[in-house]
């Protein structure tokens, strides 16, 4: 098979809750040799399922094998990659940045530019939290200078569909 | 109430399990107990590889579900081969494992092992029991699983606590399994676009493979290839899912499959995979693999297709019911001019070795004992140049009488495949077609067969070598034979050896262990020998001196493509 490009892949999917299928969800992937960007994992509204979501970066034809070969998984209850199809998205970081007592207010106008809030004030540094789509939280990124950050925490994206109910239309 | 123990048996029986296989230790302990008292076989395996093996060669005999246990620890790492062996094939097996106590889990117990970690990979689902009162339902869901869509081993974790605690749960309840789908309908539209593929093809040819034994579909296979006079190759696994006397019959393809198949994938406008995942031992150099050809894919493993191969006409769903449907719908067409070229390759191109050859050939062994059997047998095999003799030279005409290891090609497996596939079919001819080095790797469990009153005939082509490795050495690797010679040192320039010279002596092996061995150099004992091994009221050892440096014919090299068969040295 031809190799197409690699991209971000955004995978989700319902996982029982129980224990071992993280690892098997995980095994499945790095044994095919990904290397996972990101992963979000926590318990639903049902409290026996929980959703899993997973940045990976590859070729649109290995995901798709990827995405067959999870579902067939027994513990892996629902999967769909919804990076192709209309979707929401969010992030949530904290981000320690640096600013001294003279760059303080402008480091805060900055942040609140891009509906992030200063949560806590350091005497050298303060930390942002900031939660959005990912490109917002990537343009705000970007404009921090090199040097200027200390610690960057994300937890991961998390995925929804613009049309409702997830992996309705699989 | 009953115990855990009890409840675990119960489910196998509720599984309809007749026999097992294994091995105690101490944290299977309560379920040996609990056996002691049940009236399902217990076959006492020498090692736990062997247990795996029996259960994957009992399964693939009989189409149930086969079935080993095992004690924790080296118990369970013993058995990983095994597993793999049969996922690898897709084989219904259930695996049972003892489990230290479930407070001393993650404490590098005596005999720990992270045995659900270990053999995730290599099973189609595996988990740890945690609650006793979940023993019926997961016994249950195991063997379901098992055995439902693309097959494979189920392992089953359970502590030794588990197993002594008592319950009140004793049925499993009705299965619900939501994140497991079974059963796939298929899809009328894509037989219906198969269907018209097949009737406006002017060179079609039918690939089938293990998938069509499996679903217990070799009837209707045959029955659309004679409607529509297609012509059949199979996969080492799908041997015996077409007859291999019909004039149709290609015979296997792949690296060493017959030219004839090799030719009619490459020329043929339209290629049918039935069960089949284009494997690159049969696909050869993928780019030039059935270039001509439409690719049509009929699967219930939504993951094998498009795997590996671009398929035009994909039909998701289980063999047997798409074939039915797909034989309404085919019409008998005349084919001419590609039943002409098609007839010519199988004229010059059959398997071949060379007759006028004084010395004892490995060929010439194995058309003997088909003609012996009159083709009438269950075959299993070791891994290795005798394998794909036993694939070439005898013609196999029935679903489940060929039982090899083709995925993972695990030697030591046609030792105790023939032991299980014996113990499921007591009244059949079982013989191990088997080479010098692979049966060493579990030839502990022939007294498992003596103990038993399991019959089975090892042969052994005796070549003095690890043949097949030492072939792509000859034509690979400048003819340095590293580490592949099996005789002793001395005789390491290959200068005649003399039979009474040869290690281990597998004669004295077979009679340490009860069994009868007889040794032939020569060919004009091997019909009667075969005939005295085959009508032996018990286990017997044949081991024939074959000529040492043969070679199997034809092979598509390594990274060329179907149509660059070397057919021979010269
Ligand atoms: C467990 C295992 N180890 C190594 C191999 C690699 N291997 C494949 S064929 C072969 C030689 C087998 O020798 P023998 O059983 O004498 O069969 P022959 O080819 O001589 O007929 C080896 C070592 C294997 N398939 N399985
Ligand atoms: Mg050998």
């Amino acid at each position: 098979m031809t190799k197409g490009n690699d991209v971000n892949h955004v995978i989700t999917a319902l996982l029982e809750n129980r224990r071992g299928v993280l690892a098997r969800v995980v095994d499945l992937i790095s044994g095919r040799g990904f290397n996972i960007l990101s992963l979000n994992v926590a318990p639903t509204h049902d409290n026996t399922l929980s959703r899993m979501t997973m940045t990976i970066k590859g070729d649109d034809h290995v995901l798709e094998q990827v995405t067959k070969q999870l579902n067939k998984l027994v513990d892996v209850v629902d999967v769909s990659d919804l990076s192709q199809k209309r979707h929401i998205s969010a992030e949530l970081l904290l981000i320690e940045v640096s600013a001294t007592p003279s760059e303080r207010a402008e480091m805060a106008k900055l942040a609140e530019l891009h509906d992030a809030t200063v949560v806590c004030v350091h005497p050298n540094s303060m930390t942002i939290q900031m939660a959005g789509e990912l490109d917002k939280v990537e343009d705000f990124l970007n404009l921090l200078q090199e040097g200027q950050v200390y610690e960057l925490i994300r937890t991961g994206v998390i995925i929804s569909p613009r049309d409702g109910t997830v992996n309705s239309e699989q | 109430m009953k115990t855990g123990a009890e409840c675990i048996l119960q489910g196998l029986q509720d599984a309809g399990v007749e026999t097992v296989f294994g091995l105690p230790g101490g944290a299977v302990l309560d379920l040996f107990a609990a056996l002691y008292r049940s009236p399902i076989e217990f076959l006492l395996t020498r090692h736990e590889q062997g247990a795996t093996h029996m259960a994957d060669g009992y399964a693939r005999a009989t189409g149930k579900t086969g079935c080993c246990i095992v004690t924790s620890g080296p118990g369970a790492t013993n058995a990983v081969t095994g597993l793999a062996t049969a996922h690898m094939d897709g084989i219904p097996m259930v695996c049972i494992s003892g489990q230290v106590p479930s407070a001393m889990i993650g404490n590098d117990a005596f005999q720990e092992a992270d045995t659900v970690g270990i053999t995730r990979a290599v099973t189609k689902h595996n988990c740890m029991v945690r609650h006793v009162d979940d023993i019926p339902r997961i016994i249950a869901e195991a063997f379901h699983i098992a055995n439902t869509g693309k097959p494979g081993p189920v392992l089953i974790d359970i502590p030794k606590d588990m197993q002594s605690a008592s319950t009140d749960v004793v049925v499993a309840g009705d299965l619900n399994i939501r994140g497991y789908q079974d059963t796939f309908i298929s899809d009328d539209k894509q037989i219906d676009a198969l269907a018209e593929a097949i009737n406006s093809s002017k060179k079609p040819v039918l690939y089938v493979g293990g998938g069509v034994i499996a679903s217990g579909a070799t009837a209707e296979l045959t029955a659309l290839a004679r409607k529509t006079r297609i012509p059949v190759t199979t996969t080492l696994l799908g041997l015996g899912a077409f007859p291999e006397t019909d004039p149709l019959t290609l015979r296997m393809l792949g690296m060493h499959g017959s030219v004839m198949a090799n030719r009619a994938v490459s020329h043929c406008d339209l290629l049918i995979s039935v069960g089949a995942r284009f494997d690159d031992r049969v696909t050869g150099r993928m780019d030039m693999f059935a270039q001509n050809a439409k690719i049509a894919h009929i699967d219930i493993d939504p993951c094998a297709i498009g795997k590996s191969v671009a398929v035009d006409l994909p039909v998701l769903g289980d063999a047997k019911d798409i074939l039915i449907k797909l034989l309404d719908r085919v019409e008998e067409i005349d084919r001419g001019p590609w039943m002409t070229e098609v007839a010519g390759w199988q004229k010059s191109f059959q398997f071949e070795y060379d007759k006028n050859e004084s010395e004892l050939l490995p060929q010439f062994v194995i058309e003997k004992i088909y003609e012996v059997t009159g083709g009438d047998a269950i075959i299993t095999t070791e891994v290795g140049q005798h394998q794909m003799w036993a694939a070439h030279f005898f013609k196999y005409t029935q679903p489940r009488t060929f039982i090899s290891s083709g995925g993972l090609g695990t030697m030591g497996y046609g030792v105790p495949a023939a032991i299980g596939a014996q113990a499921g079919c007591r009244d059949k001819l079982v013989v191990c077609i088997a080479g010098d080095g692979s049966v060493q790797m579990n030839i502990q469990e022939l007294v498992v067969a003596v103990e038993n009153d399991l019959p089975i005939k090892i042969i052994i082509l005796n070549n003095g070598y690890l043949g097949m490795v030492r072939q792509w050495q000859e034509m690979f690797y400048n003819k340095e034979y590293s580490a592949t010679p099996l005789l002793p040192g001395r005789y390491a320039r290959r200068e005649k050896v003399p039979q009474s010279d040869y290690l281990p002596d597998f004669i004295k092996i077979a009679e340490a262990h009860g069994a009868k061995g007889i040794r032939v150099g020569e060919k004009d004992k091997v019909a009667a020998t075969l005939e005295e091994a085959f009508a032996y009221n018990g286990p017997v050892v044949v081991e024939f001196i074959v000529k040492p440096e043969e070679n199997v014919y034809p092979m598509v090299p390594p990274g060329a493509g179907l149509m660059e068969m070397i057919q021979s040295m010269a």
